[in-house]
């Protein structure tokens, strides 16, 4: 009965009323449409994904619904920073929008004894929570390599391309980090980490490469043969379309740059304890609803070289790429390199 | 007969109060400057670090292709992360105009230095402290004001301060029970000399009025001065009372000796009963004041020699015999027999031998006095476990029960009495001596026998 109540969960898009000035995606709703109380999450995750997740959370709840938006990181931080729009909870892999909007007094603090389980990398201020470890891959057509020896880091990636510049020549994919924002925060701690990060850029510039806002593009493109390579996407996507016989997923073992997915009650939250259980619960069982994706609780157990992971650090230091003037410095830059 | 005392507060309470107040207010004290001194330290090392911060991204303004440009270090933000968990805010403009950062944080202060300066003012609801910085820069040969503003909430200063000020309370609390323990202490060994004086006096004798001997603090000194005047003032007195007794009994007695020899003449010429009645019981009254009169004077010789003992060795049998052997005489006048049974060896004391001879004198007087005729008074000395004996018993009716306990007060005497003269000296003369010389007198009566037993015991030199 239950099971039917959570299937009859509508799914409706976005053509709904536009009553909000920032683009939703998408929008479902899950648990009993007359339910007693609503949890409102606006969130960077793909329905599709989270769905089974939040079906799970409602198994206990069953006077819950949850009403469930899409949007991206960049119209997530317009909607709750410009907007003021009251959100019950917000979700978003961009660990530095989380993070600035925390910073900018967006965030009510919470805790709890789940909260008190997280590593200190974890959680920033008893405000910002990770609950999942999103490691940036490069994602490589198996077919497109026929022949060559495994690159194992970005040394050996400007190599291939340049010793192969033919079958690279539009095949290379990557963030427009001009639109991304998980793009531009990857681009950015990878600019900070090292200066092969512009050099690979502009090897990749010089073949040609295409643009795409969103991960799972990315990889089908890549499955399907489209394209040779993806720098910088979702290890978690990745890691999920790599059973087929078609995909590499490489974490370079230079560094892997890995972003936390983080969750936050806004500070109009009207619902703050239920936004409360479901960050416990996103803790507990939140990586199950990014499919590939590691847990914090996990900390670099799952990582077979530890050493070359720059896991994201929560802190004023995100606020740094934010900054207006910075970010139009290093978009002039990636434009310059990449876009040629 | 013990007037009440009245009591007004206690020395040692006042001591410790006002030992705990100060503990408390030095301890309250200690936590107030520690806590400020962190408060500062605290604020300090907070200014320093926002202070780096403002110079790390002034140093990033540079003229590049002619304009102005501001690359914010990584480090810039960063470092403030590291220390707390504090938001941050900045803001960077130019010849006054807004750049970059939030544009609606407060204005910085006016200063012409180049030194960064620091401001506590309140944003987005908390309070924040500031640093701010400006430095000149030329762009195409005009100089261009770059200010430089980084501020943080004070969040991690506080709860640093709370941790600071929970240890110092935690310090001073210790310091506060310590400092009373010691109070407590200080006070219970400062009236410590009090208590022992007040002991020292108590436990003394009824007739010690010596002055006090033993060492006290200076600040009791004036105190013993006057309890020492004031017993000797006492002593003075009293001495002077019995010189007046002894003084009188002294002039009664000698022309009592007149009147008795002129009674005695006067008995032998009167010839009528009645009239050798009346003057028997003259001479019996004679008797009876002269008597009381030499037991006045021997009293008074016993308190005046006790305070000023002079000690030598005495030999108790031989004290004994010359006893027994001065009251032969009275003893046979009445058909009584004096029986001495002394051990061989010698039991030598230390004491006064006149006033042990007076005593022994008075407890033989006694026994031949209350003896009835033909019978026989023991007089034994022998050793005890603490020291020497001497038991007078006689065979007489043996003391009151009832009168038992207060036969050694002055003027008090048995209450089957009444037929014998005496003047109620005897037993306190004696019992006076023994106290005197460390030892005691013990009244009991014969068991089987019946008979009034009087035991002086002495300690042994």
């Amino acid at each position: 009965m239950r099971k039917l109540v959570f299937s009859i969960g509508l799914i409706f898009l976005a053509l709904a009323p536009a009553a909000h000035a920032f683009e939703v995606e998408e929008r479902i709703s899950v648990g009993p449409a007359d339910a007693r109380r609503v949890l409102r999450v606006i969130s960077t995750g793909d329905a599709e994904f989270f769905e089974p997740t939040l079906q799970d959370f409602l198994s206990d709840l069953p006077d819950v619904r949850i009403e469930y938006t899409v949007a991206s990181s960049g119209e997530m931080m317009k909607a709750l920073d410009q907007e003021g729009l009251n959100m019950d909870l917000a979700i978003s892999i961009a660990t530095d929008l989380q993070t600035k909007l925390v910073n900018d007094g967006q965030a009510q603090p919470y805790s709890s004894a789940t909260t008190e389980r997280l590593p200190v990398w974890a959680r920033w201020r008893e405000h910002l929570f990770a609950f999942t470890q999103e490691p940036a891959a490069v994602v490589l057509s198996r077919k497109a390599l026929d022949g060559l020896p495994l690159p194992e880091n970005r040394q050996d990636l400007i190599a291939l391309i340049r010793d192969h510049p033919e079958r690279f020549r539009n095949k290379i994919g990557t963030y427009d980090i001009r639109t991304s924002g998980l793009g531009y925060l990857y681009a950015t701690q990878d600019a900070r980490t090292s200066e092969t990060y512009w050099r690979l850029s502009e090897v990749i510039g010089s073949v040609g490469v295409r643009l795409y806002c969103c991960s799972s593009q990315m990889i089908d493109d890549v499955a399907s043969g489209e394209l040779a390579m993806v720098y910088n996407v979702l290890g978690s996507y990745a890691r999920e379309k790599s059973n087929t016989e078609d995909v590499i997923v490489l974490l370079p073992k230079d560094y892997t740059v890995v972003a936390l997915r983080t969750a936050f009650i806004p500070r109009g939250s009207q619902a703050p304890e239920l936004a409360g259980l479901m960050i416990d619960h996103l803790i507990a069982r939140g990586w199950q609803a990014a499919p590939g994706a590691f847990s914090v609780l996990d900390d670099d157990s799952w990582s077979d070289d530890t050493q070359a992971l720059r896991r994201i650090r929560m802190g004023p230091g995100l606020l740094v790429y934010l900054d207006a003037l910075k970010k139009a410095a290093f978009l002039r830059e990636w434009s310059s390199a990449v876009l040629r | 007969m013990n007037t009440p005392i009245l009591l007004r507060g206690s020395i040692r309470r006042r001591l410790i109060i006002q030992l705990l107040a100060g503990a408390a207010l030095l301890a309250s004290l200690m936590f107030l400057v520690v806590q400020n001194y962190a408060r500062d330290l605290a604020g300090q090392s907070q200014d320093e670090i926002l202070s780096a911060s403002v110079t790390a991204i002034l140093d990033s303004a540079s003229v590049r292709d002619g304009d102005l440009t501001v690359d914010i270090p990584y480090f810039a933000f960063s470092m403030l992360g590291n220390i707390s968990d504090d938001r941050v805010f900045y803001a960077i403009t130019r010849n006054g105009d807004f750049l970059t950062g939030y544009s609606d944080l407060p204005k910085p202060v006016a200063s012409n230095g180049i030194l960064p300066r620091f401001q506590t003012a309140h944003y987005d609801g908390e309070e924040i402290r500031m640093a701010t910085a400006t430095r000149r820069l030329s762009v195409s040969g005009t100089p261009d004001f770059v200010e430089v503003t980084v501020a943080q909430t004070r969040y991690g200063l506080r709860q640093q301060l709370a941790g600071i000020s929970q240890t110092v309370a935690g310090f001073g609390i210790g310091f506060f029970v310590i400092a009373a323990v010691f109070g407590i202490l200080a006070a219970q060994s400062a009236i410590q000399p009090l208590r022992q004086l007040a002991g020292s006096v108590s436990r003394r004798g009824l007739s010690d009025l010596r002055p006090v001997s033993a060492p006290v603090p200076a600040e009791m000194e004036s105190l013993v001065g006057a309890l020492n005047g004031f017993m000797s003032r006492l002593k003075t007195s009293l001495s002077r009372s019995e010189d007046l007794i002894a003084e009188a009994a002294h002039r009664v007695r000698t022309p009592l000796t007149t009147v008795r020899t002129q009674a005695e003449i006067t008995l032998r010429r009167v010839d009528k009963p009645e009239n050798r009645q009346a003057v028997r019981e003259m001479i019996r009254a004679i008797d009876e004041s002269s008597r009381a009169a030499g037991q006045l004077l021997d009293h008074a010789m016993v308190s005046f020699r006790s305070d000023h003992l002079e000690m030598e060795d005495v030999e108790l049998t031989r004290l004994a015999q010359d006893a027994v052997s001065r009251l032969r005489p009275m003893a046979e006048l009445r058909d009584i027999d004096l029986e001495i049974s002394l051990p061989d060896l010698a039991m030598v004391v230390k004491g006064d031998p006149i006033l042990m001879q007076s005593a022994l004198l008075n407890l033989l007087d006694n026994a031949i006095k209350y003896s009835p005729p033909d019978s026989t008074v023991h007089v034994t000395a022998r050793r005890t476990e603490s020291g020497a004996e001497i038991t007078v018993r006689d065979e007489g009716a043996g003391f009151p029960k009832a009168d038992m306990g207060r036969l050694t007060r002055r003027f008090v005497r048995g209450g089957n009495t009444d037929a014998v003269v005496g003047s109620g000296l005897g037993l306190t003369i004696a019992n006076e001596v023994a106290r005197a010389h460390g030892g005691r007198l013990f009244l009991t009566n014969h068991s089987d026998k019946g008979g009034a037993c009087a035991s002086l015991s002495f300690p042994l030199a």
